[in-house]
């Protein structure tokens, strides 16, 4: 049977066909429907495992690994910055090795389309010395999970699956198999000197884990496979992960197929040995394509032979896109072609909702902090960089550290500035709390703007710990902010409603006033996501306002506010409002300096 | 005729237009014809308002990308989709976009007001479904790989227990079916 399945549902039900019976998460593009995907197929089918959606990336690791400790098949999953996160038990995980299966999903962003870097997982773990599978589509990410309990088993080691957002966000007709039906009951032998193993064992371990890796690098189920079995010439392509994809297509349509061996690695660390020596006995150039490091490439011992990041002839920074594929095995097997160049044009930038609470927050700070240093963080929050109110940006949880940092540097000044941050309330749960609890020791004069919509909003409405229910929308026990806020230490606590913009901005003042003299403030601005279906609203929302004819054009509230339903006329004389965008929030009318947005009649 | 289709469509707009739902209609369609299907999609931070675009594919591919040049048919459910996008379309590429001026270079584009046609219908976030009608029913130099009652079909399922949203589609789609405002 086939069924249309996005690449992150496809990993889903490998994950429930392999008799996975944990899995654990934190949501982020281009991994995020992966658990959700499994939360929906465990209810549809009524499956007994564990789904949750973890609070970080490492405490998801944390948790899935001990259940693989126990014998169980658990899996993990993230994307390629949340193993960032996750390194600390990921490194000490592969020196412990496992009983039951247990992997490791990491989805990388070449591009990147939305994410902070374009690392590449696999170079991870490359640095933890687990092996790593690299699917080329949904079909065979589905394919790899199976692959991956089956290698973790047989080695007792994490194994890692890669896919891209190209596999992850493509959608494909995959087979579909029976869900596996074995269930295992768990087992915990003590072992202190595997599982609790100091550094004198530690050292043992890492000579298992070599061993282990020798064998893997021997392992004939992962092996690399010609594409085009029985080609043979001087010139080689070997390629990997979705650019095999894009190159098989593209082999085939300029006539590449019957004349260019090409070889699929599906397991770029460790590199098949045996591999390694055919590829130096069979041809004399070898072009690599892989995203987004040269990894199969840095395997490859003799230098001389291969083409690929090192030489040039592959880009190192960015997607490699169908058309640049084109173009390298255009120039690696010597044909003349014309690859059309798609044009560089500027689409529309992302911006906040119609409507969003986080705007009205972020005009609000501005209002109340003008000349503020504004930190901020990962999430939907992050586009108030539209609107003038975020200055910096750098990983999860940032915002309140690096608050801390700017607030250090200017302290001594004659006139110290003021640092307002910003974070979802997802992201403080994340990783805000230690840099809280250290801002609130250090005493750090700053006011921290908690942006409260109730839900992880940006990768699709996760519940977060405050939500009070689980992955599968189970009851769950809730977290509350601000208690969690109080118990760091902090002196003042205010919330605030962000469409009531008078009365924000002054809470927001009252805060920066505190700051200034005491030490941290919080401010909690809550108010329901308006794309979360499933948030309680206290009141709906009003009608679209209207432009009165004094409306002069002069764009403020384009400029300052940026709401996507406020339209300026093509001749900029007026504005006008688009009542199918429009969310009737009313907070324009209070934006507009010159009273010429009003309520509807 | 299985074996012979071989199509690759570009749909383009903006976070929240619908076009994902638009994409999985078809992908969906092609699987009910027993065509292999494949399909990159746009998730993510561009979901929120920035530009979205997803490549379909029905036949034989391996590759969820539609090449620069490549394409049979863009739909566009924006205007600027079209300066845009315009560039995937082969030579004998056809387009259905939403709005903006006829263009006299391009021979088979076909524009429709969609968002006009939405909001006569009472449903002005239907654009999406108008634009597939248009699509379904323009017959660009190659006739598309699927028809109106396949779609229909495919709604038919999904929407089996929201009757009120399945009629709503159905009107949407219906209102596409008309090329010929410009």
């Amino acid at each position: 049977m086939r069924r249309l399945m996005l690449g992150n549902e496809a990993i889903a039900r490998g994950l429930l066909e392999n008799g996975c019976a944990m899995a654990t998460s934190y949501p982020g593009t281009p991994a995020s429907e992966i658990l959700a995907s499994v939360a929906a197929m465990r209810t549809a089918e009524d499956v007994d495992m564990h789904v949750q959606w973890a609070v970080n990336e490492k405490v998801a690791l944390e948790i899935a690994y001990a259940g693989a400790m126990t014998g169980l098949r658990t899996a993990v999953s993230m994307k390629q910055v949340g193993l960032n996160v996750a390194s600390d038990p990921l490194m000490s995980a592969a020196y412990m090795g496992t009983k039951g299966g247990f992997v490791v999903i990491s989805a990388d962003d070449p591009g990147p389309h939305s994410s902070q870097t374009e690392q590449d997982s696999r170079m991870m773990a490359m640095m933890a010395k687990i092996p790593v599978l690299d699917p080329d589509s949904p079909q065979q990410a589905k394919e790899m999970i199976g692959l991956a309990f089956a290698l973790s088993e047989a080695f007792e080691i994490p194994v890692m699956v890669r896919p891209t957002t190209r596999v992850c966000h493509a959608r494909q007709d995959v087979a579909v198999a029976p869900l596996a039906d074995d269930p295992r009951q768990p087992e915990f032998e003590r072992d202190p000197a595997r599982w609790a193993a100091t550094p004198k064992f530690r050292y043992h371990l890492h000579g298992e884990l070599e061993g282990k890796l020798d064998a893997i690098a021997a392992y004939a189920a992962t092996a690399p496979v010609q594409l085009n079995a029985g080609v043979s010439g001087d010139r080689a392509v070997v390629v990997s992960g979705v650019a095999a994809a894009h190159t098989v297509e593209i082999m085939r349509e300029l006539g590449l197929w019957d004349r260019l061996p090409l070889y699929q690695v599906r397991q770029p660390y460790p590199l098949h040995t045996d591999f390694v020596t055919r590829l130096e006995k069979a041809h004399d150039a070898v072009l690599v394509i892989e995203e987004t490091t040269g990894m199969i490439e840095m395997q490859l011992g003799d230098r001389k032979r291969v083409t690929g990041k090192q030489t040039g002839a592959v880009p190192r920074v960015g997607e490699l896109t169908p058309e640049t594929i084109e173009r390298i095995l255009c120039d690696f097997s010597g044909q003349s072609c014309s690859v059309k160049t798609p044009p560089a044009v500027a689409g529309r930038r992302p911006t906040l909702c119609a409507g969003c609470p986080h705007r009205a927050s972020f005009f609000a700070i501005k209002k109340a902090a003008p000349r503020a240093i504004y930190t901020s963080d990962i999430g939907c929050y992050t586009l108030g960089m539209n609107l003038g109110a975020v200055d910096t940006v750098l990983c999860m949880g940032a915002a309140i550290s690096q608050a801390a940092g700017f607030y250090h540097a200017f302290k001594g000044q004659e006139k110290p500035r003021d640092v307002v941050a910003t974070i979802g309330d997802s992201t403080f749960f994340h990783a805000g709390l230690p840099a809280l609890v250290d801002a609130v020791s250090q005493g750090v004069r700053f006011v921290l703007v908690i942006l409260d919509n109730r839900t992880t909003a940006m990768t699709g409405n996760q519940p977060t710990p405050a939500s009070g229910r689980g992955a599968c929308g189970e009851p769950l026990q809730n977290v509350d902010i601000e208690k969690l806020v109080a118990g760091c230490g902090v002196g003042f606590i205010r919330e605030a409603d962000p469409y009531q913009t008078d009365a924000c901005i002054q809470v927001l003042k009252e805060a920066l006033a505190y700051s200034r003299e005491n030490g941290p403030a919080v401010v909690i601005s809550r108010a329901p996501c308006l794309l979360d279906k499933q948030a309680a609203r206290s009141k709906s929302m009003g009608a679209p306002p209207v432009v009165t004819d004094d409306c002069d054009g002069c764009g403020y509230c384009v400029q300052h506010f940026e709401c996507p339903a406020i339209v300026m006329a093509e001749d900029e004389s007026h504005v006008t409002i688009d009542p199918v965008l429009c969310s009737g929030c009313g907070v324009c009318l209070y934006v507009c300096p010159k009273q010429s947005i009003q309520p509807a009649e | 005729m299985n074996d012979s289709v071989h199509q690759q469509i570009v749909i383009s707009g903006v976070g929240g237009q619908g076009v994902l739902f638009v994409t999985r209609l078809m992908a969906e369609a092609a699987i009910r014809k027993g065509l292999p299907v494949l399909t990159s999609e746009t998730h993510g931070m561009a979901q929120r308002g920035g530009t979205v675009i997803s490549h379909l594919k029905v036949g034989d591919f391996a590759s969820p990308l539609i090449r620069s040049g490549h394409a049979d048919l863009l739909m566009a459910m924006k205007a600027e989709g079209a300066a845009q996008h315009g560039h995937y379309l082969h030579e004998d590429g056809w387009a259905v976009v939403n709005g903006g001026a006829g263009d006299a270079a391009a021979k088979d584009w076909h524009r429709l007001d969609a968002d006009r046609r939405a909001h006569a219908i009472g449903n002005p976030r239907a654009v999406n479904l108008v634009v597939l009608g248009g699509a379904l029913a323009a017959q660009g130099p190659t006739p598309l790989f699927c028809t109106v009652e396949d779609i229909r079909a495919v709604l038919a399922d999904r929407l089996a227990a929201k009757s009120a949203m399945l009629e709503m589609s159905y009107k949407a789609l219906e209102a596409g079916l008309h090329i010929t405002d410009s």
